[in-house]
């Protein structure tokens, strides 16, 4: 069977009902950076990227300190309150959201970097358009077919899909966890890869566990065509393998289905620990489009957006802890992002509603740590067309991820990116 | 594969709704794939209207396959480009192989732009039932000629079939009728016309307490076959018998077509066993021989395991491909009662079975897996996919042949199955449909689906692709995402999605990962802003991006498998 055929059996149905992501995948071993130094999975980097969809607002997350009358009199009604705010050391100008206690504590081991202001010029301010622009990396006039990460890695591993897997490559150059449907990673041709769309059934495939009994002549049907897709799937195999050598795994991990993304992440490091030589891991969140009541009125540090930030918080905060204990917190980086941030002064409804630019977190023992960038300058009193402006480009961190921590070439990662973006000192 | 409910509805009428859903799978299982035009047009009759026009409307006999062929290597200098080729009488190794490929490019077409009628399928089913294959019949006219026939009788008298595909050229030549003559019968036809093409192998004849005439045999096995040395059934001296009957047919390959050359006919008598009755079919001289067919036909179609066998076939191919008991004595044995008093005229028994309770039972939806035809045929009928039009044959039949190439690799090769038994799926215990699904066709169905809704397949600049744009502009309210998604689930599958499942399409394809009841203006404003500024791109792409999301995972879902 060609490549191809194989990859396109990652099984849209029962494992992973939705295979969606294009990527395309060479042997590691005709890598020209890869080749020069051998392989060994120590070298093997691997990114982490967590979209949080609906637009998370980027003040509340990250609290400009510096600036808080201005902060506190463009939001009174979700204003986080000063003497909350959790501190971080070294840097007494900003703190975090105090729903997210782990965040701290990793920002304080140095394991967690903020760059601040990242958008692009001409922020666009619909969901669709800007999760468009931050999955392809087009700029805002510009319509792209193709995710930046997929473009990326059809260029590392070209002559995708033949002769694959082999046992130079023998895993998925990239894995989505979580439901998402997200262009991140479609390459050029091909519009698949591996998804892992429902944790559950990722534990079933690891335990075998036999899909009920059908009970119809057309359940019949489809309980065979589920069974021959995971057959026919070889990616199964490698992932189920590699899953099963991991055993133990750290226990600051809420229980399954109390943090869908504590869940994803979790199998991430699983997979990672277990020896799969995976590139790209893409884990999600969604609920971050909080246009009314984003907190509580009578207790601003609590409420939807402190749950999310909470969530978010425990996930990468159990994941990171997992990593160090499974031995392989050096080979991981993180990144959060958002399609935008929210606008500096809140509305009536206790919410925020569209706005521009958000800080992003990256995350993992190799990060340079600090805040890159300055607190976002707010207006002391800003009206509603009063934005957080950019201060990075957001492919400047896709750029430094490619090249510092993938080690690509300029030369490739302006052609991959459309321009040479300047290297952030974060990894 | 044991059923896995009972099912004891019979052929009684069926009487009750008749929505969208039951004009779908009448439609799905009696044509390629349910269309929205179509299933407009059937909803608003009633299902007695539906089924007959389905059955009984005439519509003109397609214009023959052209020459599409001409290329670097060769021209047809007796046929112009965009010519028909069937009144050629020049058929040599040039040109035959490229008519043959045209024919069944041809033929192909003809699925794509059927007519609203069971005709085509009826004769995807003879096809599969009266095997020849291109490759062994060689002769592109001989492929074409019998194709011909098969339309012609494919809702006429079976009887008459049966006589006319004994005598057609390309059934002489790929049984080796034409070659068989009294100095060495050759069995191969008289085997075949008793054992595929009317009475059936020993082993079909299950169920056999039915049966009249069974004594004894073996108990049933667990698909309920009872077989032993009782049972009822013709002899290899009937299969030689026959063969002498069937002596003295040859081919004329000046006018392309057979004769009766009492020279080679067998004049002897020809007995038959005790399953035929012992009859005797007195040898005749001369021309008169050829008159022994009709005895012989009439001596096979005396006996019912013909009308159950045909009935049997159609049931597998239409409706599902177990027969259990109740099947049997519910849906069979009436509707082979009804074939045998219709005088083994067809369009009754089809108009019974679509009209009958048993088609409509909630347990006969969606339970056949699409064969490989119905599959992609049935994708661009559904989508509404646009071919160039005969003014741009060249491209047209090249864009159909691609397509043909599609179902071949997902093992459906129309014009030449694997044998003369047809295709396995048809009729291999216990797998049967299961079959068209294996570790190499189902990736390679993935990958169809999601070629058509991507890049598409394209010839000298002209293209077949899916505009997910055009397929949701014709839902009720496309801008309304659960409206959207429910009504393309419909479209296109046979059976309904959870709420789960429908939940998470929305979130997770149409909203972009945008959560809760209130988000569903992003995509209402998404369709709203494109409908406003069609041109604008992107908003445009917006739109389209995520539509190509929702129908690729559709059709990756195996509810798109089924039929």
């Amino acid at each position: 069977m060609k490549r191809r055929d194989f990859l396109r059996t990652t099984a849209p149905i029962v494992l992973f009902p939705s295979l969606i992501n294009g990527l395309s995948v060479r042997a590691l071993a005709e890598s020209p950076v890869l080749n020069s130094i051998g392989h060994s999975l120590e070298s093997d980097h691997v990114l982490v990227l967590v979209q949080l969809s609906g637009g998370n607002d980027g003040l509340n997350m990250v609290i400009p300190v510096e600036f808080y009358d201005a902060y506190h009199a463009a939001r009174p009604n979700i204003a986080i309150p000063q003497a909350r705010v959790l501190k971080l050391d070294g840097f007494d100008r900003t703190g975090l959201n105090p729903a997210m206690p782990e965040l701290k504590d990793l920002f304080n081991r140095e394991k967690l970097t903020i760059v601040q202001g990242v958008s692009y010029p001409h922020p666009d301010f619909s969901h669709f358009r800007a999760t468009d622009i931050w999955l392809t990396g087009a700029d805002t006039g510009q319509v792209l077919s193709t995710g930046w990460a997929g473009r990326y890695l059809n260029h590392e591993y070209p002559h995708f899909p033949e002769d694959y897997p082999n046992t130079a490559m023998p895993d998925p150059l990239a894995i989505q966890i979580g439901s998402l449907v997200s262009p991140v990673l479609q390459g050029p041709i091909l519009t698949m890869g591996m998804a892992i769309s429902n944790p559950g059934s990722f534990y079933d495939l690891l335990n075998d566990k036999a899909p009920a009994a059908p009970t119809s002549r057309a359940g019949d049907q489809i309980a065979y065509i589920r069974e021959m897709a995971v057959k026919t799937d070889q990616y199964a195999g490698v992932i189920k393998a590699a899953a099963q050598k991991v055993t133990r795994q750290s226990d600051k991990y809420p229980a399954a289905g109390k943090n869908p993304l504590a869940d994803q992440l979790k199998i991430v490091a699983r997979l990672v620990a277990g020896g799969l030589r995976t590139k790209i891991y893409l884990v999600s969140m969604g609920g971050f489009d909080t246009h009314a009541r984003q907190t509580e009125p009578d207790d601003t540090t609590t409420g939807n957006h402190a749950k999310l930030l909470a969530k978010l918080s425990e996930a990468i905060g159990a994941f990171q802890d997992d990593l160090q204990g499974l031995q392989v917190s050096g080979r991981v980086m993180g990144m959060t992002f958002s399609e935008f941030g929210r606008r500096i002064r809140s509305n009536a409804s206790g919410g925020t509603d569209h706005g521009a630019a958000a800080p992003v977190l990256i995350f993992g023992d190799a990060v340079k740590p600090g805040i890159i960038g300055d607190n976002p300058s707010l207006p002391s009193n800003a009206t509603v067309n009063d934005n957080v402006s950019m201060q990075y480009d957001f492919r400047s961190l896709y750029n430094t991820l490619l090249e510092k921590w993938f080690q690509a070439d300029t030369f490739t990662t302006t052609s991959l990116l459309g321009k040479d973006f300047p290297v952030l000192p974060f990894v | 594969m044991v059923d896995p409910i009972l099912v004891t509805s019979g052929i009684k009428r069926y009487k009750g709704k008749w929505d969208r859903e039951q004009v779908a799978h009448l439609l799905k299982r009696t044509m390629f794939g349910s269309c929205r035009a179509d299933l407009d047009h059937f909803h608003k009759k009633s299902l007695k209207k539906a089924v007959k026009e389905l059955i009984h409307t005439e519509y003109p006999v397609p214009g023959p396959p052209i020459n599409n062929y001409n290329d670097d290597k060769f021209t047809d200098t007796e046929i112009l480009p965009g010519a028909d080729w069937t009144v050629a009488r020049k058929f040599d190794g040039m040109n035959n192989g490229r008519r043959k490929n045209s024919f069944k490019s041809w033929w192909f077409g003809l699925m794509l732009n059927q007519d609203r009628s069971i005709r085509e399928k009826m004769v995807l089913f003879w096809h599969n039932h009266f095997v020849t294959e291109t490759n062994t019949v060689d002769n592109a006219l001989f492929c074409y000629r019998y194709n011909v026939l098969l339309r012609k009788y494919a809702l006429g008298n079976f009887r008459e079939l049966v006589k006319a595909i004994s005598l057609e050229p390309a059934m002489l030549r790929y049984l080796n009728g034409y070659a068989s003559s009294k100095k060495a019968p050759d069995e191969n036809y008289g085997r075949e016309l008793q054992e595929l093409f009317t009475v059936g192998k020993a082993s079909d004849l299950k169920h056999v307490g039915i049966d009249a005439g069974f004594t004894g045999g073996t108990k049933p096995d667990a698909a309920g076959v009872r077989v032993g040395p009782e049972t009822p059934h013709y002899t290899e001296e009937d299969v030689k018998a026959a063969a002498r009957v069937l002596t003295g047919y040859t081919l004329n390959y000046k006018t392309f077509s057979s004769s009766f050359d009492p020279k080679r006919h067998d004049e002897g008598d020809k007995q038959f066993s005790s399953f035929y009755g012992s009859r005797l079919i007195a040898g005749k001289k001369g021309k008169d021989g050829a008159d022994e067919l009709d005895e012989l036909l009439d001596m096979i179609f005396a006996r019912d395991e013909v009308s159950r066998f045909i009935c049997r076939k159609l049931y597998r191919f239409f409706i599902y491909h177990t027969i259990d008991d109740a099947t049997e004595e519910n849906v069979i044995v009436p509707l082979a009662k009804l074939f045998r008093k219709k005088k083994y005229e067809i369009a009754p028994v089809l108009e019974a079975l679509f009209q009958s309770r048993h088609f409509f039972d909630p347990a006969n939806y969606g339970c056949m897996i699409k064969s490989p035809v119905d599959f992609t045929v049935g994708l661009c009928r559904e989508f509404n996919i646009a071919f160039p039009d005969v003014s741009d044959c060249e491209e047209q039949y090249g864009l159909w042949e691609q397509l043909r190439n599609q179902a071949t690799g997902l093992q459906q090769n129309i014009g030449d199955p694997p044998n003369v038994a047809g295709w396995q799926a048809y009729y291999q215990e216990p797998e049967y449909d299961k079959l068209w699904i294996s570790s190499d066709t189902l990736p390679k169905r993935n990958q169809f689906t999601d070629r058509m809704i991507g890049g598409g397949f394209a010839r000298n600049g002209r293209k077949i692709v899916i505009d997910p744009l055009g397929f949701a502009a014709g839902m009720s309210d496309p801008a309304n995402p659960d409206t959207l998604i429910a009504e393309s689930v419909r479209g296109l599958y046979p059976t309904d999605l959870s709420a789960e499942q429908l939940q998470f399409i929305k979130t997770n394809i149409l909203l972009s990962g945008l959560v809760g009841m209130s988000s569903d203006h992003y995509w209402t404003n998404a369709w709203q802003a494109y409908q406003d500024k069609p041109d604008d791109k992107g908003a445009r792409n917006i739109v389209t991006t995520r539509l190509r999301s929702l129908y690729r995972h559709l059709m990756d879902l195996p509810e798109y498998q089924l039929m």
